[in-house]
């Protein structure tokens, strides 16, 4: 039973964001699957819809440029980035964080623009899109600008997207890319059909020979209220033969996060899947680089 | 032979191609929607409720509250109604409650032209309060001024009991004192169990109508004849003015062998002149308002002797009842009894069992009925001696498991056979225990692994402590085959199709030849009690065998007058045939004769009642290998192998099905599922299938099955319970697998990474939080 006041089916992204001038209160919906949860809750009940779904030409599809940035329609869906040859070229790590949200339906559903617009630190590609940082490019009635992934979430929830206004694509530079591996590791209480308790997404550029993590890119997801960097983790570990990186790397990032106890996990328990994950995702982040770790 | 056969499942096709009809498939569109109110507190009282506005809003057809329902109190559970006032179940539920006793309460309800104005009206009702403590656990509700629950009960205490094994040694006066000589081992341990759903697949929805002045009833249930029952109990209406018809159902696990919301469904559509309502209920209100599996804690005590012998045992076990009744005391009775029939003290045993109200979500029946806690405690004790003296795990159980004749002190329970012993080998064997145990012996590192096991005994049916009764009817139709008709009923564990076999075989016709009739009709059907207690292959089992031999003779007795001169006849391969083994005539033709002769026209039928006098005992262990991450506090159960004594198998192929569902849902009660609650509101926090974890199939093992087939001379076909026991033994074996890798000893339930992470820091296995 899903209480849906009204419904509009946008034609083109400039039609969407008229609708959206139009009605104040209407909120946007793309796969829908976080949308249609809170509306059978009962907390979006009786709500105006502006839908998206239908902008496939306009907002979906990933994309090499020539300049050799990656990049992603936010309409894309998560197995749309898992099985982009694109993405599995140049950014597998992304895929596989996406491939880890939910379940095979879900990720038919869910899309990668709905994942980091919902503003929720669980989000599967967050993390490792923060790893990246990754560019939001968000277009409204003025026009497009760009947003920086670090400065792109406000608090649980919360974005740097106004209510007329829509993600059309997500940029990930090709100097934040390339030459690195990645690894995520979705910590959760199963295997599948579930949200992350820890995400850790790290991402490693390894020296000529293998024995150095040059550059270190850790992000995490529920560390905080919104996904976010471990710079102290980064600074301590950047330039540290690959075996010692991965030694001190958990430990560093402690004084970066700020988890939260609640009913699904105390405080103490993430900061151990903190200190613990971080070093695992580097490991297996070099191991795909080559180092012999 | 028909019995042992692994045919596919007389309703497989229907099932798997959508052609199968469940309750909501058949109600009628349009339909009137309801919609329950429930309540924001925990523990208080309805003062007022002021419905105006939602009595306004275009498309109610009526609001009705509390204030409104009948004055009558009614027992809910799924038992055979007693004919003896003090065997009666506890009646302590109204259709709509003044008084909130959890949160989540039913304190009105809304009948609309659709879900969404129902839904919209439920959000106008305005309720005014007046609130009491939250009480979530028993020691808050047995505290000394607690607020009463429900005004009967005072001390929230439903019932205590006290139970004391003759003391077999005259040396001694009780068990207290064995415990405390000292020329045995002495153990003391404290073990519990935390509150799980059932999660069946559908959620418990029902729809109602009146005509001719009656009641209808679809519902999604276990127990079609005792919900007639109830509803006739809760309206004050004799019975007879209620039909109640189950179809096809998605699971039930012992919360549909509750009579949940059909009385209220009865009761609105009495309010709305007839018409017929569909009372849906979402997974959220099942989790909060349907029953669940008690939390129990043990604190037990054992004296052993030098060589192992159990000596005496004390438990006191205290259960977590919630706010209403529902199964009551029953369920921490069995408990208590399974902790002490396993393993039969040489000595004495004493047990001592508190059921306590609180402000949960009631716990009811769920698989295994009070064992799969009993028997966490049991084999956590069990393991948990074995280390401390220096026994083998194995060799500790052998020494102690229930023998061969074994007498139940209290209910008489007999073990006419058993096989238990022959299990443990088996499985001991498939696993390759004494190669794995002896692999994982020194094991450091974060990642280890290790093997556990555990054994358990189940009772068949609930004989002697309710009435055991199964009637079946078999109607002969003109081609031979026939129709079985039965009061028992499919829930998804294959019972149609051994119905089926049991019938084929106790006639002599192939499986193929017969029709089950799968739908109750209280109208219609037989009376049986229903799915639940491991009991239908056993109780159903003995009528239709009986039915069907009946059925059998009239088969043959009106052969013999077609054939006078014929001896010793008999009936194979769809013939009847004589001493000679010569086909006198085919079934069809002899029925097809019976219908139309004009010299004897008959139709051939045969109906009656088994009133079952007798029980006996299933056994099984299970054996589980599992990967301790101990860092995250992870357990990947690697692989799992349960054996069963069940007797007799009626399908083995079935048989397996039954055992991988119970090892799946053992596999969440171990290690992830857990209902958890805001102890200041009382709400729970997890009422969902994403925040209540389930395991997944990315969660499990390939599970194997395996079975000693004993012939248990009680049952009927030499078969004995399976229903349940699959899921009793999951949870303590990696529970000891765990305790084998790691040497941590997890005493409560779920072995949470949280939790184990904890465990594993106190521990010392991690070092630095």
């Amino acid at each position: 039973m899903y209480d849906i006041g009204s419904i509009y089916q946008a034609t083109s992204v400039a039609d969407a964001i008229r609708a959206l001038q139009a009605d104040p209160a209407a909120l946007v919906i793309a796969g829908g699957t976080d949308v249609l949860i809170k509306i059978r809750e009962g907390k979006l009940a009786g709500c105006s819809l502006v839908s998206i779904h239908e902008l496939t030409g306009e907002l979906s599809g990933i994309t090499l440029a020539d300049n050799g940035d990656v990049e992603i329609g936010p309409l894309s869906t998560f197995r749309d980035v898992t099985f982009s040859p694109v993405i599995r070229e140049k950014i597998p790590v992304l895929g596989e964080a996406t491939d880890m949200a939910g379940g095979p339906q879900l990720r038919a559903a869910g899309t990668i623009g709905g994942n980091v617009c919902n503003g929720i630190t669980s989000a599967d590609s967050a993390s490792t899109l923060t790893a990246l940082d990754a560019v939001m490019v968000v277009r409204g009635p003025a026009g497009e600008r760009q947003v920086p992934i670090s400065q792109w979430y406000k608090g649980v929830g919360k974005v740097d997207l106004a209510h007329d206004e829509l993600l059309v694509k997500i940029v990930i530079p090709r100097e934040h890319y390339e030459g690195f591996t990645g690894h995520y590791i979705k910590y959760a209480m199963r295997n599948a059909m579930d949200i992350a308790t820890l995400g850790v997404s790290c991402l490693v550029k390894l020296s000529a020979d293998k024995g150095t993590a040059e550059t270190v890119k850790l992000a995490f997801g529920v560390a905080g209220p919104v996904p976010m960097r471990s710079p102290a983790a980064e600074a301590a570990v950047s330039g540290l033969p690959i075996g010692e990186a991965i030694e001190k790397i958990g430990k560093a990032a402690l004084g970066d996060v700020n988890p939260r106890t609640s009913w699904r996990a105390s405080k103490e328990f993430r900061l151990q899947l903190v200190e613990e994950l971080s070093g695992r995702a580097l490991r297996e982040a070099a191991r795909k680089g080559g180092a012999a770790v | 032979m028909e019995v042992g056969r692994s045919i596919p499942r007389v309703d497989a096709a229907d099932k798997v191609s959508g052609r199968a009809k469940y309750t909501d498939d058949l109600c009628p569109r349009p339909v009137l929607e309801a919609k329950i109110l429930h309540s924001t507190i925990a523990n208080g009282w309805v003062k007022s409720m002021d419905i105006s506005a939602a009595q306004a809003l275009p498309g109610v057809v009526k609001v009705l509250t509390c204030f409104d329902v009948p004055d009558i109190q009614y027992p809910t559970p799924g038992h055979p109604w007693s004919v003896e006032k003090g065997h009666q179940d506890v009646a302590d539920r109204k259709l709509l409650s003044r008084r909130v006793r959890i949160y989540g309460e039913d304190i009105a309800a809304v009948v609309a032209e659709d879900e969404i104005t129902a839904q919209r009206a439920l959000e106008l009702i305005k309720v005014e309060y007046e609130e009491y403590p939250v009480m979530l656990e028993p020691e808050q509700a047995m505290a000394e001024g607690a607020v009463a629950i429900h005004e009967e009960k005072p001390d929230n205490v439903l019932a205590k009991m006290d139970l004391r094994t003759p003391i077999a040694d005259d040396r001694y006066e009780n068990v207290e004192q064995v415990l405390d000589d000292p020329q045995f081992y002495q153990f003391r341990g404290h073990y519990a169990t935390q509150q799980v759903q059932h999660c069946h697949i559908e959620n418990p929805v029902s729809f109602a109508w009146m005509e001719a002045g009656r009641i209808h009833v679809v519902t999604s249930t276990q127990i079609p004849h005792i919900v007639r029952r109830v509803i006739g109990q809760a309206l004050g209406i004799g019975w007879g003015n209620i039909q109640v018809i189950k179809p096809y159902i998605g699971g039930g696990f012992g919360n549909k062998q509750e009579v949940l919301y059909e009385p209220l469904n009865a009761w609105l559509t009495t309010q709305v002149g007839g018409r017929c309502v569909r009372l849906d209920v979402s997974r959220e209100e099942t989790f909060q308002n349907t029953r669940s599996r008690h939390p129990i804690s043990f604190d037990v005590a054992a004296a052993v002797d030098k060589d192992g012998n159990m000596m005496a045992r004390s438990c006191t076990a205290i259960s977590n009842q919630g706010g209403y009744a529902s199964h009551g005391n029953a369920i921490v009775a069995n408990a208590i009894t399974g902790f002490r029939q396993l393993y039969p003290d040489r000595i004495g045993h004493h047990s001592t069992a508190y059921t306590v109200y609180t402000n949960r979500p009631a716990p009811g029946a769920m698989r295994g009925y009070g064992i799969p806690q009993c028997n966490f405690a049991v084999e956590c004790m069990m393991e948990d001696i074995a280390l401390k003296f220096g026994f083998d795990p194995i060799e500790l159980r052998l020494k102690n498991i229930m023998p061969l004749g074994y007498v139940d002190p209290f209910n008489g329970i007999t073990c006419h056979s058993t096989g238990l012993a022959e299990c443990i080998q088996k499985g001991r064997e498939a696993i390759g225990w004494d190669e794995l145990r002896e692999k994982y012996k020194d094991q450091t590192g974060p990642v280890r692994r290790g093997v556990g096991m555990a054994c358990f005994s189940y009772k068949t049916g609930v004989y002697p402590i309710s009435l055991e009764t199964s009637s079946a009817r078999m109607v002969l139709n003109q081609d031979g085959t026939i129709q079985l008709h039965l009061g028992a009923t499919e829930i998804g564990q294959g019972g149609d199709t051994v119905f089926s076999q049991m019938a084929a075989e106790a006639v002599g016709i192939p499986t193929e030849d017969v029709h089950i009739v799968s739908f109750q009709d209280t109208d219609t059907a037989p009376f049986d009690t229903g799915a639940y207690a491991s009991r239908q292959t056993y109780v159903t089992g003995k009528a239709i065998k009986k039915v069907g031999l009946e059925f059998r003779e009239k088969l043959l007795s009106y052969a013999a007058e077609l054939f006078p001169e014929a001896k010793d006849l008999t009936i194979s391969e769809r013939f009847i045939t004589d001493g000679a083994g010569e086909k006198l005539i085919s079934l069809e033709e002899l029925a097809t004769t019976a219908f139309y002769s004009l010299e004897h026209s008959v139709h051939i039928t045969a109906e009656g009642t088994n009133h079952c006098k007798e029980n006996t005992f299933a056994f099984g262990c299970c054996f589980a290998e599992v990967e301790v991450d101990i860092p995250l506090g992870k357990v990947k159960v690697l692989r799992m192998i349960n054996v069963h004594d069940s007797g007799k198998l009626i399908n083995p192929a079935l048989a397996a099905a039954q055992v991988h569902g119970g090892m799946s849902m053992g596999i969440g009660y171990a290690l992830s599922e857990d209902m958890k609650f805001d102890p200041k509101t009382g709400r729970l926090l997890n009422g969902n299938l994403l925040d209540y974890k389930m395991p997944t199939s990315m969660d499990h093992p390939d599970l194997t099955a395996l079975f000693v087939e004993t012939d248990d001379p009680s049952g009927p076909f030499g078969n004995k319970a399976l229903g349940e026991p699959p899921a009793i033994p999951v949870a303590p074996a990696i529970r000891n697998a765990v305790l084998s890798a790691t040497g941590v000893a997890v005493n409560t339930l779920p072995l949470s990474p949280q939790k184990l992470v904890e465990e594993f820091t106190k521990g010392g296995l991690i070092g630095h939080v």
